[in-house]
């Protein structure tokens, strides 16, 4: 593609059948404590990865 | 859905239910943006026009990056369908553990900082330090509710938690002893101001804490303009020395120093940069939670401060990071390799559901910036939670819960934001903190954006 470059990313879609296992942290237990985001949670699922 | 926002250079297009991230020239930006809504000839037409002085913008040219667009949207990569607002609704409906817990092991502070939400750690009640019985009631509530969750999370909380120490140690001390028993990893945090920070508390916390939090607004004059004692005597003097102390000795175990910006530093990158010349890595700051009357509470005037600000943030980011002084802030964190699955980006932030307060006294609210308003008590850790329809109520939190929240690009990001900050803002946890929405959208943009710098470089 001369256009567009594509980062490499996790596909999302792909996590709706191995996904869940609720391993990861609470979103706003590690620094915030005032503003969710969960973008910058890592995964703990090894089948998901 | 498809988001495309311009910074520092560069033609970002972020595709919201793939997560995938696209760099394009403005040829092709421009053909996206009209990709849903124009016929491919009407689409040759227009760009032809636009164009019209570039000779290498052709018919086939822009006919070619129309089928890379079509390949793209074919495999899930642009264009891709929302298909997960019933996913949200089923998992927090199936799911009744808890996984986490915010300790207020000491209602009391030792600063006196007129900014506090928790009114000097008091949260409009009595002074109160959390008895072990107490916390050890709290972590059995705990292994009880939180089913084969192996990773459970325990934040010793306050006011200020190092008023209460010993207590501390003796429940990191029974958390430890019983669980293998109940196949549970326990990961702790501390969050401190730091006044009674010594190589004692440094050296159990390193042991023992998983992440520490470190309050610390940035310059000496902003730091010490809200962060005083009881005789209003700033904290910096004593406090940086104690943390530099503290962070050298972690040995590169999880820590952020934590500050907070208010309507009196607006100009909050300074203040990042400030604890990143101090040597510090690891930086968060957030926006202050406060009543909107309040004379430091942030102001509309301040909003397009503040998206400049984090545009100067991760500019200056980049720049150091290339000079090999680079630093972490907690918001441009993004993991786009391995971050969160989708029903972690749809659920919410888990407050009232796997995420609770406990006071000293042992009630249960739905999240710290909950605690003291009777409205939202849950029940205690010996009862467990009997007030089901307020817990109902924060199930129903998600990514989806609010029609804004449905239309927008970046609830994948947010997973519908913060509760509390809906609360306050709004009067209702459902909500919208559209002041908070802002700097998030900015955050997630620049974070973006720093990415795709990094991968330029690569």
């Amino acid at each position: 593609m001369r256009r567009i470059k594509t980062i490499s990313t996790k596909n999302i879609t792909k996590t709706v059948n191995k996904g869940g296992c609720g391993e990861c942290q609470t979103s706003c237990q590690s620094a915030c404590k005032t503003s969710c985001g969960v973008a910058n949670q890592k995964c703990e699922n090894k089948n998901n990865q | 859905m498809v988001h495309q926002y311009k910074l520092n250079g560069y033609n970002i297009v972020l595709d919201t239910c793939s997560g995938s991230v696209h760099v394009v020239d403005d040829v092709a930006y421009d053909i996206i943006a009209m990709y849903e809504q124009f016929s491919k000839e009407e689409i040759i037409a227009k760009v032809l026009e636009k164009y019209s002085t570039m000779p290498d913008v052709t018919a086939e040219e822009i006919e070619e990056c129309l089928i890379d667009i079509k390949g793209l949207k074919a495999t899930k990569k642009l264009f891709t369908e929302d298909e997960y607002e019933n996913l949200a609704i089923d998992y927090k409906n199936h799911s009744n553990v808890v996984k986490a817990l915010c300790l207020h092991v000491a209602h009391t502070c030792n600063l006196n900082c007129s900014y506090c939400f928790a009114s000097q750690g008091k949260y409009n009640g009595d002074r109160a330090l959390m008895s072990f019985d107490t916390g050890k009631q709290a972590f059995d509530f705990l292994i009880a509710n939180s089913g084969t969750r192996k990773n459970l999370e325990v934040d010793f909380f306050g006011g200020e938690p190092l008023m209460n120490w010993d207590v501390v140690k003796e429940l990191v001390a029974y958390a430890r002893s019983v669980e293998k028993q109940y196949n549970k990893n326990f990961r702790f945090t501390l969050t401190t101001n730091g006044m009674l920070v010594d190589d004692e508390v440094i050296d159990f916390a390193n042991k023992e804490m998983s992440n520490v939090v470190l309050s610390l607004d940035g310059r000496k004059e902003v730091n010490d303009r809200f962060r005083i004692d009881y005789k209003g005597r700033g904290s910096y003097d004593t406090i940086v020395p104690k943390f530099k102390h503290f962070v050298e000795k972690r040995g590169g175990k999880d820590y952020y120093m934590r500050g907070t910006f208010t309507h009196n530093n607006v100009d909050f990158t300074n203040d990042i940069l400030h604890m990143a010349d101090l040597g510090f890595t690891e930086l968060s700051m957030e926006p202050v939670v406060c009543p909107p009357g309040d004379p430091y509470a942030l102001t509309q005037e301040d909003l397009p401060i503040l998206k400049e600000q984090y545009e100067i943030l991760a500019k200056e980011m980049i720049r150091r990071k290339k000079a090999g002084k680079g630093f972490t802030f907690y918001h441009y964190m993004i993991d786009l390799d391995n971050g969160p699955c989708i029903y972690k980006r749809i659920t919410g932030c888990g407050s009232g559901t796997e995420y609770m307060a406990v006071t000293p006294w042992g009630e249960l609210y739905p999240c710290h910036q909950f605690v003291g308003d009777p409205k939202y008590s849950l029940g205690n850790v010996w009862t467990g939670v009997t007030r089901k329809e307020v817990q109902d109520e924060f199930r129903s939190c998600n990514a989806y819960a609010r029609k804004e929240c449905r239309d927008c690009w970046a609830k994948l990001y947010c997973s519908g934001g913060c509760a509390a900050n809906s609360y306050h803002a709004t009067g209702s946890i459902n909500g919208v903190y559209e002041y908070g929405c802002e700097l998030f959208k900015k955050r997630i943009e620049c974070a973006i954006m720093i990415k795709v710098a990094e991968s330029e470089e690569e």
